[in-house]
């Protein structure tokens, strides 16, 4: 219950809660406080050889990424008709699949409910609540790939203090969301579609490139040079979407406070670093604690980790890898 | 347990500098919300203009000129551009503003032939933008054909017609129910010898189906044979009214000339417009018409 509370909070914007050291476990706190003066820099270079850093889920995640997305190009190019449509919607071996954004801004817009559609969406929400949520932006959303290689150019060009990186408030997204909600509602016609760099990079992709790609152009280099991952931090509605399932998915990443060092590794490369404010020393709610329901499931933390303390987790079975 | 001051003594005591960063910060947020939004609605501008309208694949939710639930209903997937087997469908760019991603047919580059029989996209549509009411190709709306120039008409001028309709490097498809039934062929691979140019009645689906409706009642009176009638049922009701035909018109020299006259029947597919050899094209389709405004 708690963890679907903060889940909630977190993706509509609030800052994760702090619990206070009254309400921690006895044992988490001795955890806490038998790391005192233990956490010497030397330990935790030794922690970062030791653990040695492999991009395991990186490489799992790009390859999956790039093989959903060239499976509707190569399904249309040809012929073979085994993924047809695009990302917004689109037919699996003949089974109706709709993404849930796209489907709730035309429905909101055309006010009426299409049978096809609705098999389509429950379709996809099966699928993403089994899979995680939001693990449709690291793992299938091609905006996601792009906005990661530009991400690095970012974090490169803020390391060399050419530029510096300015964060909006995070509740920002959930007005988004009404507003583009709403804006279908009242308008009658389906405005985030026009704007969404998912949907414009999904066509391109499948149906050649077209001058709507300098929007997903413009974003990109808003990301570059102005602020950090900023379109899927504190815009996009999709996330919001994928993120309501994902509260209710048995797949999530976890943490494991005993072996943490608090250096913070992940929070630095995490594209959503408030769900990980749980690795903070002192912040966690409990020993083992599941990452709330914004997080991608991208597990570029449990590829950093150097004391292995995050974890892919599927609630229910024992933890894998 | 709890320590009763505790909130009390939580309280944050915010420095000058930290409420500053977030007034910036709140600021930030706000440029950027009124940026992204002004962004998403400069999309309403071809829309309101009627820039953006064009001639939809059949079935298209709209009424002429106000298409406003197609855009709404349009999940922008693109299923009926795949299913097309003349690539007829084509999906609109960002100038469109909202109707980026919406399907619509250049009927001059490449017209809805009707070569998948069935209504291949309307049944591919997963919201039922392109609606499912429609089962036959004369029952489709898409537009209404229009003599636009009629001088450059050859048949008004009294004109055969010798070669490939539009050139040899013409792109275009069409189905010749002659040559191959099932596969539509360039049009650039077709040429013609005509005495009198009609190339667009004789390339009318509607008319063409209607021929081979005829031929096949013929052919029914004669021998009644099952196997015509399974093929009769599957997916091809013969048109009930005529789409085109040419005409012997009187013009202004007094001399009587043929030309082609639409009739109830066009559906606005576009063929006419993509077939006629002259440049450029002597009879064009009105996406903003339909036989049951023009006939009423």
């Amino acid at each position: 219950m708690n963890y679907i509370k903060e889940s909630l909070l977190q993706v509509f914007g609030s800052k994760p809660t702090r619990p206070h050291k009254d309400d921690q476990p006895e044992q988490l706190k001795a955890i806490y406080q038998s790391k005192k003066g233990m956490l010497s820099k030397a330990d935790l270079e030794a922690a970062r050889d030791e653990h040695e850093h492999k991009h395991t889920w990186l490489w799992r995640r790009w390859i999956t990424l790039v093989l959903v997305n060239m499976l509707f190009v190569v399904s249309f190019t040809f012929d073979i008709q085994i993924l047809e449509g695009s990302l917004t919607a689109s037919r699996f071996v003949g089974f109706h699949m709709a993404d849930l954004n796209s489907a709730l801004q035309v429905m909101l817009a055309y006010k009426h409910i299409v049978l096809n559609l609705v098999i389509g969406t429950v379709t996809v929400f099966l699928i993403w609540l089994l899979l995680g949520g939001r693990t449709f932006c690291s793992w299938v959303c091609p905006y996601h790939l792009l906005a990661e290689w530009a991400e690095y150019l970012h974090l490169w060009l803020v390391k060399k203090k050419i530029i510096r990186n300015h964060t909006f408030h995070r509740k920002t997204r959930s007005v988004f969301y009404v507003i583009f909600a709403l804006l279908a509602l009242i308008s009658g016609y389906t405005v985030f579609e026009s704007i969404s760099p998912t949907g414009i990079l999904s066509r391109a992709l499948i149906y050649g490139p077209g001058v709507a790609l300098i929007w997903v152009g413009i974003l990109l280099l808003f990301e570059v040079f102005v602020s950090r991952r900023a379109w899927c931090r504190y815009v996009c509605p999709i996330g919001v979407t994928y993120a309501v399932v994902g509260v209710a998915s048995p797949v999530r990443v976890t943490y494991n406070a005993e072996a943490c060092h608090h250096e913070g590794d992940c929070r630095k490369i995490c594209e959503v670093p408030h769900v990980l404010d749980l690795t903070i020393r002192g912040a966690a709610h409990d020993i083992n604690q599941d990452v709330s329901a914004d997080c991608t499931r991208c597990g570029m933390c449990v590829d950093i980790c150097p004391t292995s303390s995050l974890n892919f987790k599927v609630k229910g079975l024992d933890k894998f890898r | 347990m709890r320590d009763p001051d505790r909130k009390a003594r939580k309280k944050p005591l915010v420095s000058r500098k930290k409420r500053e960063n977030q007034r910036r910060e709140f600021l930030r947020s706000s440029a950027l919300a009124a940026g992204v939004v002004t962004v998403s609605l400069m999309g309403f501008f071809p829309v309101f203009q009627n820039a953006s309208a064009k001639l939809r694949p059949p079935g298209a939710l709209k009424n002429l000129l106000d298409e406003q639930e197609f855009y709404a209903s349009c999940i922008k997937c693109g299923q009926c551009v795949q299913v097309c087997p003349v690539n007829a469908i084509k999906l609109a760019d960002l100038d469109e503003g909202m109707g980026i991603g919406i399907p619509y047919i250049d009927a001059r580059e490449q017209a809805c032939d009707f070569s998948c029989d069935g209504l291949q996209c309307v049944l591919a549509c997963p919201t039922g933008a392109l609606t499912h009411d429609l089962d036959y190709p004369a029952d489709t709306r898409m537009g209404y054909a229009r003599l636009a120039r009629p001088k450059a008409c050859l048949a008004a001028q009294g004109l055969g017609f010798k070669g490939v309709a539009r050139g040899p490097d013409f792109k275009g498809l069409l189905r010749y129910d002659d040559i191959d039934r099932w596969n539509p062929i360039a049009v650039a691979d077709h040429a013609y010898d005509l005495e009198l140019c009609d190339l667009c009645v004789r390339q009318c689906p509607i008319e063409i189906r209607i021929a081979q409706c005829a031929e096949k009642e013929k052919e029914m009176a004669a021998a009644p044979s099952p196997l015509a009638r399974v093929a009769e049922q599957h997916g091809n009701e013969c048109p009930p009214r005529h789409a085109i035909e040419l005409r012997a018109i009187e013009s202004d020299d007094g001399v009587r000339r043929m030309q082609p006259v639409l009739m109830e029947g066009c559906v606005g597919c576009g063929v006419c417009e993509m077939i006629c050899p002259v440049e450029s094209a002597a009879i064009v389709v009105d996406f903003d018409k339909d036989t049951d405004s023009v006939n009423g």
